[in-house]
């Protein structure tokens, strides 16, 4: 047995309080596990997100015990015998009990041009891009957009208009990838005060990710690139076809 | 109630969606409005879990006729040829279109496209992967490119309800905005159908709990028939307890299948191809050995064998198998170099969905399937592994297509708001209006996830992988009974903002639905082909079967009528691996 307190939030009323449940352990069993028998068991009434339950569709973070973290990737069993406090997400608009909205990550991430800029169409063969190029930038384009990072990182609890370690990865895959030719029109749009500068390299993004995408070093990466010139980058031609 | 304005409303954003709406709007000359629906996020749609790879004659020694061949084959010979050689055509030009826009394929060092043997069914190594996390990629960068455009609209957290024909054309539809529990109805000159498949009718799955198979209903309800419901196939390797997929790449890169007795037991079976057969083959294969007692046993008294990985090494399982590695590890703390996965069949696919023609097209004006919702069929009986990835960018693209070149010719202008809603449209909004309020106004009842568990039990024991008229006729039965308890449920949550309860119920319905439709085709197709085996008849039957199923809606109930498989060039042969 195992006590979950959760934290509930009621649209309709705006009341919020935190509800106690008990639930009989199983095997193996996830805290989406056991959202799920509350749900369908206990208390219908009891709202959350998720979709794969597989850890790669990112619609099921939570807090635990005041950690972010996927509630399908995380076993009751690691936190013991006590209570354990479930909770949504910081940073973001509460909608009802664990669900918050996700709006304003993806406006951020849409607002960093995340897609490969390039004038060539009609072009039927592969760009080129060789196994180290890739390799560049393949791990932040793991990144599931749960916004983890987004929850765990003090700087947008202060300012709500940093674009965050979600976005700010995100740019840096784009500018990384050597199919794209506009990498300069990125590093303008990351090159403010609410852009890579407002990031204070704490690093509990990182901590939390539960992809190991590491936005506080790609964040400290971008910052190299204003640091070290722009030279590099204007060097940087676009992937070549395959002929 | 609210009211809005879209040129086309595409529904579902996973692949097929989002390929659709990206077509859309690199072809309308004039700028169309273009909404991409769904219950949750684009990025969260079930085409995220894909792991394998998607596939196409993109090498020499390789070619669409040979693709073409291989998936006729697998098929089972239920395949419209025409179609399958269309789509094979098209694939390799898709995949360079996705790496276009972004998708970081697996590289060979000199920079080209690196390609692996990945899948059963397939005689030539011909799929496209990126780790085992290929549908992941191939989503966010069409999501991404969709960004570029201001002309696509996404409508998150949308349910949608119902479609709304007028004359003979569709012309709007009604959706459940989820975060404030209203209704919203769109009208609308084009609408897609891009929803993905039905899993959830089953416990042991590999699918998204959204895939509930709402817009084969919505499309049924008004009139659209659904093609080959009999036919859902089930991957070999879910994971047991819970079915999730381990994919089919783990076999494809060496991975062996092992019964109790130790023995790679395939070699009965498939004697050439063995662990590589298609997955029809391989799935029955281990259910009989399960049935004959070669198998082993959970508490639960569920029945598995072993995949054994171990011999290949941590390096591979670790680069090629990260994600089968992390969800074994989680889930099991199982270590798949060290120790064999148990393993079961698990529903995976829909190969049956809406009736459309070669370009997506229902019969209903106006109204078009794209993805794993839609029959077209180019998977016949079986679908290969990596084929269904395909399928929906090479339909997601025709459709789209198709869609721009209606909206231009259509004639009529895109006039946002100052568009008549039709009264049809407002009635519809009415009508499920009243059908949310008594929802969520039932006081007490049978909860909606018992039935739903119930159901869960009928689908996996009588309309699973061996079938008879027998259990199929014991499961008709008990799922009536279940559409009439569901007509008393209570949801136990009266909040209109949010309530997943209310969800689960809408799609329990469907749910429902779909499974008596599934299970009347397969109470019908006295023959075994493909995935659909029947016990009783355990012989493919060309003489009669070599057919379509449809079926439609009508207010005695549904109707069943059969329709020619179109042949081409290949003669049904008998199926060797
Ligand atoms: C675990 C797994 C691995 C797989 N691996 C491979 C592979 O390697 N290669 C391959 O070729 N195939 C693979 N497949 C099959 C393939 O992933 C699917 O067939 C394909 O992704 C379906 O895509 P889709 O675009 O048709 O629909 P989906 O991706 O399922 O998207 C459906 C969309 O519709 C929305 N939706 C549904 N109902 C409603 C509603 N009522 N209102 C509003 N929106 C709604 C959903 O929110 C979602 O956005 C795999 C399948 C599974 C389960
Ligand atoms: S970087 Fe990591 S934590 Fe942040 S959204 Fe992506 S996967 Fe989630
Ligand atoms: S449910 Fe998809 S990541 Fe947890």
């Amino acid at each position: 047995m195992v006590k979950l307190r959760i934290f509930r939030f009621d649209p309709s009323k705006w009341s919020q309080y935190y509800m106690e449940y008990d639930i009989p352990i199983r095997e193996n069993m996830t805290i989406l596990d056991a959202l799920l028998y509350i749900k369908e068991e206990l208390d219908p009434s009891l709202t959350f997100r998720y979709a794969c339950k597989a850890g790669l569709c990112g619609s099921c973070g939570i807090k635990v015990n005041g950690r972010e973290t996927l509630a399908c990737q995380t076993r009751i069993e690691w936190f013991g015998e006590g209570k354990v406090t479930l909770e949504p997400l910081s940073n973001y608009p509460i909608i009802r009990d664990l669900v918050v909205d996700h709006e304003e990550l993806f406006k951020k991430h849409a607002s960093v041009k995340p897609y490969i800029i390039r004038n060539e169409e009609g072009v039927d063969k592969e760009y080129l891009q060789t196994p180290n190029e890739r390799e560049e930038f393949v791990q932040a384009a793991t990144c599931i957009n749960c916004g983890l990072c987004y929850s765990a990182c003090p700087t947008v609890s202060i300012d709500r208009r940093f674009l965050g370690p979600h976005a700010l990865a995100q740019a840096y895959r784009y500018i990384m990838d050597n199919r794209d030719s506009e990498p300069s029109a990125r590093l303008t749009i990351v090159d403010t005060l609410h852009g890579v500068w407002r990031c204070h390299f704490i690093g509990s993004c990182s901590h939390v990710c539960p992809k190991g995408v590491d936005p506080a070093l790609l964040i400290q990466r971008v910052k190299r690139f204003f640091i070290l010139s722009e030279r590099r980058l204007k060097r940087r031609r676009p992937a070549p076809l395959k002929s | 109630m609210e009211k809005i304005y879209y040129d086309v409303v595409i529904i579902g954003g996973g692949i097929a969606g989002l390929r659709a709406a990206l077509e859309i709007a690199a072809n309308c000359k004039s700028k169309v409005s273009i909404a991409v629906m769904s219950k949750y996020h684009p990025l969260r749609s079930h085409s995220v879990v894909a792991g394998g790879g998607i596939s196409g004659a993109l090498w020499v020694g390789d070619s669409p006729e040979l693709h073409a061949w291989d998936t006729i084959k697998g098929g089972d010979f239920l395949c419209d040829q025409d179609a399958v050689e269309m789509f094979t055509q098209l694939a390799p030009k898709e995949i360079i279109k996705l790496e276009h826009w972004g998708v970081p394929w697996e590289r060979n060092k000199d920079g080209t496209l690196q390609n692996a043997q990945r899948m059963g069914g397939h005689s030539f190594p011909r799929a496209v992967f990126v780790g085992d996390r290929t549908g992941h990629f191939i989503v966010q960068s069409l999501y991404e490119r969709c960004l570029m455009y201001d002309n696509i609209e996404f409508l998150n957290d949308h349910f949608a309800m119902s479609i709304v024909v007028s004359g003979d054309k569709v012309n709007g539809l009604t959706a459940l905005d989820i975060k404030r529990g209203i209704i919203v109805g769109i009208k609308v000159r084009a609408i897609v159908i891009a929803t993905g498949g039905l899993g959830r009718i089953y416990r042991t799955t590999t699918n998204e709990d959204q895939n509930t198979g709402d817009g084969m209903v919505l499309a049924y309800k008004i009139g659209v028939p659904l093609k080959d419901m009999e036919f859902v196939q089930f991957h070999p390797t879910g994971l047991v307890p819970h079915g999730y997929l381990i994919t089919e790449a783990a076999r494809g890169e060496g991975g062996y299948l092992i019964n109790a007795k130790g023995e790679r037991f395939m070699k009965r079976y498939a004697p050439e191809r063995q662990e590589l057969a298609p997955r029809d083959i391989v799935s029955r294969s281990i259910m009989f050995e399960i049935m004959e007692g070669r198998g082993f046993e959970t508490q639960d008294k569920l029945g598995y064998v072993l995949l054994d990985l171990r011999h290949l090494g941590e390096d591979v399982i670790n680069e090629r198998l990260s994600n089968v590695k992390e969800t074994t590890m989680t889930l099991l703390d199982l270590d798949p170099a060290k120790d064999p996965i148990p393993v079961r069949p698990s529903e995976h696919y829909m190969m049956g969905g809406i009736h459309v023609d070669n370009h997506g097209r229902t019969c209903v004006k106006g109204l078009w399937a794209a993805g794993e919702v839609a029959c077209v069929s180019i998977h016949g009986a079986n679908r290969l592994g990596t084929n269904a990835l395909t399928e929906c960018v090479v339909y997601g693209m025709l459709v789209g297509r198709d869609v721009a070149d209606y909206l231009e010719k259509d004639g009529q202008t895109s006039t946002s708001a100052s568009t008549p809603a039709s009264d049809t449209l407002k009635e519809d909004m009415d009508n499920n209006e009243d059908k949310i309020l008594e929802l969520l106004s039932r006081k007490d009842g049978e909860s909606i996830y018992k039935i739903r568990r119930s159901l869960w039990a009928i689908m996996d024991e009588y309309v699973s992988v061996i079938r008879s008229r027998e259990g199929l006729e014991t499961a008709l039965s008990k799922i009536k009974q279940l559409q009439e308890r569901f007509t008393k449920a209570y949801l136990g949550d009266g909040n209109r903002y949010y309530n997943t309860s209310l969800i689960n119920a809408l799609e329990l319905e469907n749910m429902l639905i779909l499974a008596e439709l599934i299970t009347i085709s397969a109470i019908n197709r006295n023959e075994s082909r493909g995935a659909h085996y029947r016990a009783d008849f355990p012989k493919r039957d060309d003489v009669n079967w070599l057919k379509h199923t449809l079926i439609f809606y009508s207010k005695e109930g549904p109707k069943l009528s059969y329709i020619p498989v179109r042949i081409t060039r290949w003669h049904p042969t008998e199926r060797k691996y």
